[in-house]
């Protein structure tokens, strides 16, 4: 009797929520790694951008340096203000960093290579990039500071305008597919990636995942001229370092959803001999590392807008123009009689 | 035309493209960067960096206190004591600048009529206390030992132009 129940608790408890956990560090700690990366990577781009060097004194060409930052975030002292709330105040970068993660779970990296392979996928990950706004505002209200209250009311309205023209490009693309399904949208793209019929839509989408991952030249949020740092002025130490890793998670995940949605995902190029004999998840990696590496050549290029042109580009230009992508469309599905069916 | 040309502009984001392949033609430019401690710019003969007391060849030192330097220095950073030796030359007793509240002018040098202070060409002398920066004689003489062969150069390479 007691043999059965640890029996039915190993095979229907213990032993699949062991493989979800392997799943979860399978994915989290490459993400984490190509994180520290990211930072190091950024800074050697901006740098050859500018005829600079960028780090090069910590391992062979700097390749430790995201390491030595992480050492030294972690030995230096947590200050929390005297005035600030001080749950919230801790609590606003975890929620950052947490949604920044629990995002990938429905990402498919590679053909069946995801978490959760949900029908909602596309719903899930907009809610918890709508969520994020709550780190920032939580963080901006709870430091009791002016520019971090300043800097968390220009980030969560910048979020919020520009996540509705988003919407409207995501389903410009669904309507293409005729699924939520994140590997249903990946496998609707084997023909031709969406980029091509859908471009205008993959740049308005890129440039809204710039402001929405609050980047240059959309980085009024943390705007270092104005603002100091905008909502994370008073975070230091791993506070401070857990809105970093936020950060960089978000843009990784955008560059994944621009990918996903449509670069093709893990597709090749071309589906014939050189090309579909590597991996998925290699092209996968692949697209977002281009991807990421226009985010930093972005930077490099474009000079910050001012706060009334953002808003004028999101709410007059952006969300007219996807309105009547979305119509035009489907209107082009339907007068060819192109709809997906059956999916 | 114009307008139509504008808008042909404006839609297809022309001065961002224009921008964006700037900045990627010069990420394959080289690199302007002095790769600083294993690589150093050049040095005028008249750089001022530390200060360093000097010697004559005989070992005999320069300074016969003056107090030209003392009297001139605009931070008020140098210090001088002065008696005479036993063979009835007048020395210092005490020679101490402040490194913390030397400007850098160089009018000490300027003032000194025997070249016996002198700004040489080092500039890396960052310390871990304020205390270090305190130097006094015994550090200053160490300098000049330690640099005679540059400063010389250097005064020799500077003296047709004055």
């Amino acid at each position: 009797m007691t043999e059965s129940l640890w029996q039915t608790l190993w095979t229907g408890y213990v032993f699949p929520g062991g493989l979800i956990l392997v799943h979860i560090l399978m994915l989290t700690v490459p993400l984490l790694i190509a994180v520290a990366y990211l930072t190091l990577m950024e800074r050697k781009v901006l740098a050859a951008m500018s005829l600079r060097m960028g780090p090069n004194v910590v391992g062979p060409f700097g390749l430790l340096q995201p390491f030595a930052d992480a050492a030294k975030l972690i030995f230096k002292e947590t200050i929390i203000p005297s005035g600030a709330n001080k749950f919230l105040f801790l609590a606003a970068p975890c929620i950052t960093f947490i949604l920044a993660l629990i995002a990938w779970a429905v990402i498919p990296v590679s053909d069946g290579w995801v978490i959760a392979n949900i029908n909602v996928g596309v719903l899930y990950l907009f809610a918890i990039s709508s969520l994020g706004v709550y780190g920032i505002i939580i963080a901006g209200w709870s430091s009791n500071s002016r520019y971090a209250f300043l800097g968390a009311l220009r980030s969560s309205a910048q979020m919020v305008s520009y996540e509705v023209s988003m919407g409207f490009v995501i389903i410009t693309v669904l309507l293409c597919v005729g699924s939520l399904n994140l590997s249903a949208i990946v496998n609707a793209q084997k023909t031709v990636w969406f980029a091509i019929p859908l471009f205008p839509m993959f740049i308005v989408f890129f440039i809204s995942a710039l402001a929405e991952t609050n980047r240059h030249p959309f980085d009024l949020p943390e705007a270092e001229a104005e603002l100091v740092a905008g909502y994370q002025v008073e975070y230091s130490s791993m506070a401070f370092a857990l809105f970093f890793l936020g950060e960089y998670a978000n843009m990784i995940l955008m560059s994944g959803m621009t990918t996903i949605l449509f670069l093709g995902g893990w597709l090749p190029p071309f589906d014939i001999a050189p090309f579909n004999w590597i991996p998925g998840i290699v092209w996968f990696c692949l697209k977002i590392f281009v991807l990421l590496f226009v985010f930093i050549w972005v930077r490099a290029t474009v000079p910050r807008y001012r706060y009334d042109q953002l808003m004028r580009l999101g709410w007059k230009v952006f969300l007219p123009f996807s309105l009547f992508w979305v119509v035009a469309t489907a209107g082009v599905l339907v007068a060819f009689d192109l709809l997906p069916k059956g999916v | 035309m114009a307008l139509l040309d504008r808008g042909a502009r404006t839609i297809f984001l022309w001065e961002v493209v224009k921008g964006l392949g700037l900045t990627f033609a010069y990420m394959f430019k080289p690199r302007a960067t002095v790769n600083y401690p294993y690589e150093k710019g050049p040095l005028s003969p008249r750089f001022r960096g530390e200060h360093a007391l000097r010697r004559y060849a005989n070992g005999e030192e320069r300074c016969i206190a003056c107090k030209l330097c003392e009297a001139i220095c605009p931070a008020q950073a140098i210090t001088i004591e002065a008696e005479p030796r036993d063979d009835g030359s007048r020395r210092t007793t005490r020679y101490d600048i402040d490194m913390t509240k030397c400007i850098y002018c160089g009018f000490c040098q300027e003032a000194c009529p025997v070249d016996a202070i002198v700004e040489g060409p080092n500039f890396e002398f960052a310390t871990e206390s304020r205390e270090e920066l305190f130097y006094d004689k015994d550090k200053l003489l160490a300098n000049g030992e330690r640099w005679e062969y540059e400063i010389s150069r250097n005064i020799a390479a500077d003296a047709p132009y004055r």
